[in-house]
């Protein structure tokens, strides 16, 4: 559903509006040549099936069937009802760890957003090339892992480059991962820098989208820069915008690899963020059931959120039309 | 107007200075003598210059070598999970995009009985994130006995990619029918058409689709993370977060680490210098990691 925004771009223009002229006639010859599809098509589609099946649709309803259960994987699951719900609503960690992950995520969307619709718009205007754009996309290729890397050598205390600039301005070094204000605004920080260029790129390829004529008109109509980016950029833009802030919303929440590699959810879990505290009740205490039942409030979480903001976003498109 | 051009480019200027220099810090913090980096921790030139980090990342330095350049003393050898990781990748990438392009092909081309229903069936999984299925996902590999192999990686996602499949059937409905039946015409059965004509036709999304399955599995970690604490089989990401850790922080060993990231981000590296454009381009169109 987030992808359909983009149907229009594939590749397929031409192509449509020539079948649609060819449907008369290609029914009848059609319907005798694709009598025996039905077999082949089943063969071809059952892989798909199986993996959907095994590895998607029942891992989802055994989720949500361990989360009912006190289950530490090495015997069998035990049927408890609410309780790990219960201990979840008195879970002063688990509030804490969804207060970080929310402010990760505020952060990461509003200075991801504004960085990436700033650099896009001015790419657009500057026409600038592929190379400039390609260049902007690289952190996004590297793994999550070797940036956190990357940054924790940067933001080390006595060796990072950043450290030993700011030390000789101020004269100390700050602790940018191992202190409790400073870890979740430095994650966000590193996964803004990691995302900007994708973003940005997305961005830009719905600038490309709107017809240069509406602003011809806009400045015939006396608009300024400031104006017409108000008026016309923001609202045409307003779909691509939309898939962009569910997209990152969607991938902070769950940001895992950054934050495993440098902090760890320390110091004292002030960047402890969900997905962190998941796994660290799966697989260090073993407590699979109480895991699963996290696992399951992320998620009603996410549908809530990304149920939210597409409303919102058809309510914001009938008001501008 | 043009003092606006050139605050635009000073703004563009820094922030390819900002998603630049990270990359060259590695380059140069690999290249330097672990020792010595900390005596000279603002140089903007390797300190020391050698290649003794990139040969302790892989596994060529004698122990007394790397002792000398202040390595850990223990070798980090990457080498299998180099090897591993391009396993990983390669495996998953042939199996998705294979799987995904026949499945694609009978949504879209082929004509039966309840293709819609089964279509909207398979694309809910678009909208359930990975964290609800990977405990469970993580058990079921344990029942099977797959944990620490090959096949306990790469089957969740081998069969079955709900975005994939949606790419492929979109370009695939908005190809011409009429070769295709030709070909029908001239006695070629549906899976003749599907390998001979529809595939190929299809060759510039299924590179595309490959590359991008190759990039997200090469930086996969979470995974791997659960199914392989064996250094047989993990990859490259989980060998450099595990070295991370198990160093104690004042004796971490950078410019090992920082050749060992160089050596795990190099492939991408590749993928974009080659693939650059096609990426930029892409990203356009699929608008989903």
């Amino acid at each position: 559903m987030v992808v359909t925004t983009h149907n229009n771009s594939l590749p397929v223009r031409g192509a449509t509006a020539a079948s649609r002229v060819d449907r008369p006639r290609r029914t009848r010859p059609g319907a005798a040549a694709h009598r025996n599809d039905a077999k082949i098509a089943w063969l071809l589609v059952l892989p798909a099936i199986l993996g959907f099946g095994v590895f998607f649709a029942y891992p989802t309803i055994r989720g949500i069937y361990l989360s009912f259960t006190e289950f530490h994987v090495l015997s069998a699951p035990k049927w408890i009802g609410l309780a790990n719900f219960i201990e979840l609503i008195a879970d002063g960690v688990f509030w804490k760890s969804l207060l970080v992950t929310i402010y990760f995520v505020v952060l990461s969307v509003v200075l991801g957003m504004l960085v990436s619709l700033l650099t896009a718009v001015i790419l657009h205007r500057l026409a600038a090339s592929t190379t400039v754009r390609g260049l902007m996309i690289l952190p996004f290729l590297i793994s999550g892992v070797v940036t956190a890397l990357t940054w924790s050598l940067m933001l080390d205390p006595s060796l990072g480059i950043l450290n030993v600039l700011i030390t000789k301005i101020f004269g100390h070094p700050v602790l940018f991962l191992g202190s409790g204000g400073w870890a979740v605004p430095t994650l966000a920080a590193i996964n803004v820098w990691k995302s900007m260029g994708y973003n940005a790129v997305l961005i830009f390829a719905g600038l490309q989208t709107i017809p240069a004529t509406i602003y011809e008109a806009g400045r015939i109509d006396g608009a300024s820069e400031v104006q017409m980016f108000r008026r016309l950029t923001i609202p045409l833009l307003r779909p691509i915008l939309v898939m962009v802030v569910i997209l990152t919303v969607i991938s902070s929440f769950q940001i895992f690899d950054i934050v495993a590699v440098t902090t760890q959810g320390g110091p004292e879990n002030a960047s402890n963020v969900l997905q962190m505290y998941i796994y660290n009740k799966a697989f260090r205490q073993f407590d699979f059931g109480y895991a699963a039942t996290m696992s399951l409030a992320l998620f009603v979480l996410l549908i809530a959120i990304t149920f939210t903001q597409l409303r919102m976003a058809r309510a914001g498109e009938s008001d501008t039309n | 107007m043009s003092v606006g051009r050139i605050i635009a480019w000073a703004y563009v200027a820094v922030i390819l200075l900002i998603t630049i220099f990270p990359f060259y810090w590695m380059l140069r913090t690999a290249l330097s003598n672990n020792y010595s980096l900390s005596t000279d921790p603002w140089s903007f030139f390797p300190v020391d210059f050698t290649f003794g980090a990139f040969k302790r990342a892989l596994g060529l330095a004698s122990p007394a070598e790397a002792a000398a350049q202040g390595g850990s003393g223990a070798s980090l050898g990457l080498t299998l999970a180099l090897r591993n990781s391009i396993i990983y990748a390669a495996l998953l990438t042939v199996c998705t995009v294979f799987f995904s392009a026949i499945a694609a092909y009978a949504f879209a081309r082929l004509h039966w009985r309840g293709r819609n229903t089964v279509f909207s069936i398979l694309l809910t999984a678009l909208m359930v994130p990975q964290v609800l299925t990977l405990l469970p996902n993580f058990v079921l590999v344990k029942d099977l006995g797959l944990l620490n192999t090959f096949a306990g990686l790469v089957l969740p996602n081998a069969f079955f990619s709900a975005f994939n499949i949606f790419f492929l059937r979109q370009f695939m409905l908005g190809l011409s029918t009429e070769i295709e039946e030709a070909a029908i015409i001239d006695g070629a059965g549906p899976l003749r058409v599907c390998f001979r004509i529809v595939l190929p036709m299809c060759s510039a999304p299924i590179a595309t689709l490959a590359l991008l399955t190759f990039i997200n599995t090469w930086n996969d970690y979470f995974w791997p993370l659960l199914v392989s604490s064996d250094t047989s089989t993990s990859p490259l990401t989980l060998a450099l977060a595990v070295f991370k850790q198990s160093s104690p922080q004042e004796a971490l060993d950078w410019s090992g680490l920082m050749a060992a990231t160089i050596i795990a981000a190099l492939p991408m590296l590749l993928v974009f210098m080659v693939f650059g454009r096609r990426i930029v381009n892409s990203i356009g169109f699929t608008g989903l990691k």
